[in-house]
């Protein structure tokens, strides 16, 4: 929690890329559980009065993917936007149980919504960028949040949050341009990007790549493979392989149950229920 | 033919009573409908049978109208204003006042003079055409001397004091609205019911706006006392005028309005210029005094003095009165509705998604109104708040019934001074009787005012359009 979030990272070594390698890390690194950061127990949520999501239990590991797969409306979204509290806003939207960080209760009244949101950024179907310029859709949370914070940190802090997107090369000569300009692509790891740059522990990710082709998409599937080495990622999708591409732990969700939950491979490959292997091998939804 | 025949017969009607001219009336205005009918019909009959062909006619027919009734407007406003935008006659008054010197040193019968008179009622003639100076003279009863120089300064008063009111109101109850809608049951029925009003009042016709702030600003029901005896009155101070023997106008200060001073032997009065002079009173037994120099500063014991006041820049009173406060509030309360409703439609052209990205990097919901969704909607909310403004600064009937004064020798001072705004100057003078026989009539100063209405309107209209094209270009 207390980064200095002001002072670049260490850059990770970037890894070659392959399918291959994704699965077979992902494996490695099951043989050696995480502690968990996200921890959920009896979490119940309703619109009104239709409950949308049923009894869930589950443990979200610290620097993994965990991936929400499920057909539309199986409550997976409302999940992600309770972890931090995006439903505030919504009228009518309720929940009970147990949904914790390791320190901070996230369903209680008493906690500090701002600073929780803070803690675990949220990027969003559509990449929605301001109608600023690239500096300043990157400057914009770290400015709201740490006031006076010198302009060279703050250059430091967008180079070091482009670059962990793998934006900076494409955009270090226009960052004073308008983020309207982008590609879809480039828009949504400038999303990524400005995500980072408020310092969160927990990224989580709504369907990060239904709106780009595969090209983009294949560039977002990498940038989370690296992110995972300091971040704790969720990330709901409708596309089976990039489930199995880029997660280490998938969740299937149906109608607001957790059906099956467990590592990324074996949920692919030797699923416990019918259900589960009815999904993801395309026989519906 | 249809509506020449309706009109007809509705002109008709009324001029005398005889039952056959009715009847004749009734049956003009039997065909009339039925021509009306004929003339739908066939509109109709063409529209089922060659839509496309009717549909294109339609639009050509409608646009080419909308272009020539436009027209048709400026043209007559023009015709009739342009009179009033003469050059100054700055040479001819310099040469009339050259030849009233000449002709003083002539001799009344030489031809040279007899010249120089006819080329003097030559130019005083000329000097009769109204010209630009009416830009900044008084209303006066002659069209030749009348201007609109207060009325230009009032309107221009009234429709800032009505934007200073205005601007955060409107846009502030629509981000109340539209950003913060409450969860709370009781709440919501609340600003349900705000909304609802807010839509009902855009329709209302501005004349009841004018009877809502003559009542609560200018009267305030009442209960302030009235404008003559407020409730409350600060920046104000009283002094008595009298008029003394020698028909010099003299001021003496008092506390309050009611305060009579007590006139006595040797006391302090002030001209009008300022100066301090002392007053000689004339009591029972004293003789009526006989130089200039006395009767200048005499006064009977008895003199009755008005009482005159005098406001400074900051003064205030309540109830306001015909001021300029009151008149703003009202035209305030006219637009407010426009501008809640343009605005609402602004921030909801905002998408959600930006909203949500805002509150996703823990954005309170004031950081996300302000850097986020304001922003974005600024070149909207100002599109509307400029057709607020063009509809303020041509009202007349709100603030005819707040304030009625069309003859009125100077603009505003201060937020509390009587005023009058260009629509109504407009107004009164456009209502007078019309003289065709004479060139340079009310009508003329009238269009001429509508032309300078029209420019303001137009130079207030490219300074927001401009600012908006720069919000949208910083956006884009």
């Amino acid at each position: 929690m207390n980064k200095q979030i002001a002072q670049p990272k260490p850059q990770p070594t970037i890894k070659p890329k392959m399918q291959s390698q994704f699965l077979q890390s992902a494996v490695q690194e099951d043989s050696e559980p995480q502690p968990s950061v996200i921890s959920m127990e009896d979490f119940c949520a309703w619109y009104g009065d239709f409950q949308a999501l049923h009894n869930l239990k589950l443990e979200i590991p610290e620097n993994r993917v965990t991936a929400f797969i499920g057909p539309s409306g199986c409550g997976k979204s409302t999940l992600l936007k309770w972890i931090n509290r995006m439903n505030d806003i919504v009228p009518g939207a309720r929940a009970s149980g147990k949904l914790k960080l390791p320190d901070i209760d996230i369903l209680s009244r008493s906690t500090d919504v701002v600073a929780l949101r803070r803690r675990i950024g949220i990027v969003f179907q559509k990449p929605n960028p301001f109608p600023k310029s690239i500096f300043d859709n990157i400057a914009f949370g770290p400015r709201l949040h740490f006031s006076k914070l010198p302009k060279s940190d703050l250059d430091d802090l967008v180079e070091w949050a482009l670059k962990k997107a793998a934006l900076w090369n494409e955009v270090k000569d226009r960052l004073g341009k308008s983020a309207l300009g982008l590609s879809g692509g480039q828009q949504q790891r400038l999303c990524i990007a400005r995500a980072i740059a408020v310092g969160p522990d927990i990224l989580l990710m709504d369907e990060p790549c239904s709106a780009l082709d595969p090209a983009s998409t294949s560039r977002i599937e990498d940038l989370i493979f690296e992110l995972r080495e300091q971040y704790s990622i969720v990330i709901v999708t409708h596309n089976m392989q990039q489930a199995a591409r880029c997660s280490d732990r998938t969740a299937f969700f149906y109608e607001g149950r957790i059906v099956e939950e467990g590592a990324t491979q074996d949920v692919f490959t030797r699923p416990k229920e019918q259900q589960t292997e009815d999904y993801v091998t395309g026989k519906f939804g | 033919m249809a509506v020449n025949l309706l009109l007809g017969s509705w002109v008709s009607l009324p001029i005398d009573g005889l039952s056959f001219e009715r009847l004749d009336s009734l049956l003009y205005t039997f065909f009339g409908f039925v021509a009306l009918g004929l003339f739908v019909g066939l509109v109709f009959g063409a529209w089922s049978v060659f839509p496309n062909t009717s549909f294109w006619l339609l639009c050509v027919v409608t646009s080419a109208s909308s272009v020539v009734i436009l027209l048709i407007l400026l043209l007559s406003i023009f015709y009739r204003g342009i009179p009033a935008f003469n050059p100054p006659k700055d040479d001819i008054v310099a040469e009339l006042s050259e030849i009233d010197t000449k002709l003083s040193a002539l001799a009344a019968d030489s031809s040279e003079a007899q010249e120089l008179t006819a080329r003097q009622t030559e130019l005083q003639e000329l000097e009769q055409v109204i010209d630009t100076s009416f830009l900044n003279k008084a209303p006066a009863p002659g069209a030749r001397e009348a201007g609109i120089g207060p009325a230009l300064l009032g309107s221009i008063w009234v429709c800032v004091g009505c934007a200073v009111f205005f601007l955060p109101l409107g846009v502030g109850t629509a981000i109340f609205l539209e950003e913060f809608k409450p969860r709370n049951k009781i709440l919501r029925w609340f600003t349900d019911m705000l909304q609802l009003n807010i839509n009902n009042l855009a329709g209302v016709p501005s004349i009841v706006y004018g009877i809502l702030g003559m009542t609560v600003f200018a009267t305030m029901f009442g209960l302030f006392g009235t404008s003559k005896d407020p409730f409350i009155e600060l920046g104000t101070e009283f002094k008595r005028q009298y008029v003394t023997e020698g028909m010099q106008v003299v001021f003496i200060p008092t506390d309050s309005r009611d305060e009579e001073p007590e006139l006595s032997d040797g006391m302090t009065a002030f001209k009008s210029d300022g100066s301090e002079v002392k007053l000689n009173i004339i009591g029972d037994d004293d003789d009526f005094p006989e130089d200039d120099a006395t009767l200048n500063v005499s006064l009977f014991g008895d003199a009755e003095g008005g009482v005159v006041a005098d406001n400074a820049w900051y003064s205030f009173r309540l109830p306001l009165g015909r001021s300029v406060l009151a008149a703003s509030l009202t035209l305030m309360l006219v637009i407010l509705p426009v501008v809640i409703i343009s605005t609402q439609e602004a921030l909801r052209a905002v998408p959600m998604s930006l909203r949500q990205g805002a509150q996703g990097l823990g954005c309170t919901p004031w950081q996300t109104v302000r850097n986020v969704t304001l922003p974005a909607a600024i070149p909207g909310i100002m599109t509307g708040c400029i057709l607020s403004m063009s509809r303020a600064i041509g009202e007349a009937a709100p603030i005819l019934m707040i304030s009625g004064i069309v003859a009125i020798s100077m603009g505003p001072q201060h937020l509390m001074d009587d005023f009058s705004i260009l629509p109504l100057q407009i107004f009164y003078w456009a209502a007078l009787p019309v003289n065709d026989a004479d060139p340079h009539n009310f009508q003329h100063v009238a269009a001429g005012a509508i032309i300078v209405l029209l420019l303001v309107l137009f130079a207030f209209n490219s300074v927001a359009i401009l600012l908006r094209q720069l919000a949208q270009k910083q956006l884009s």
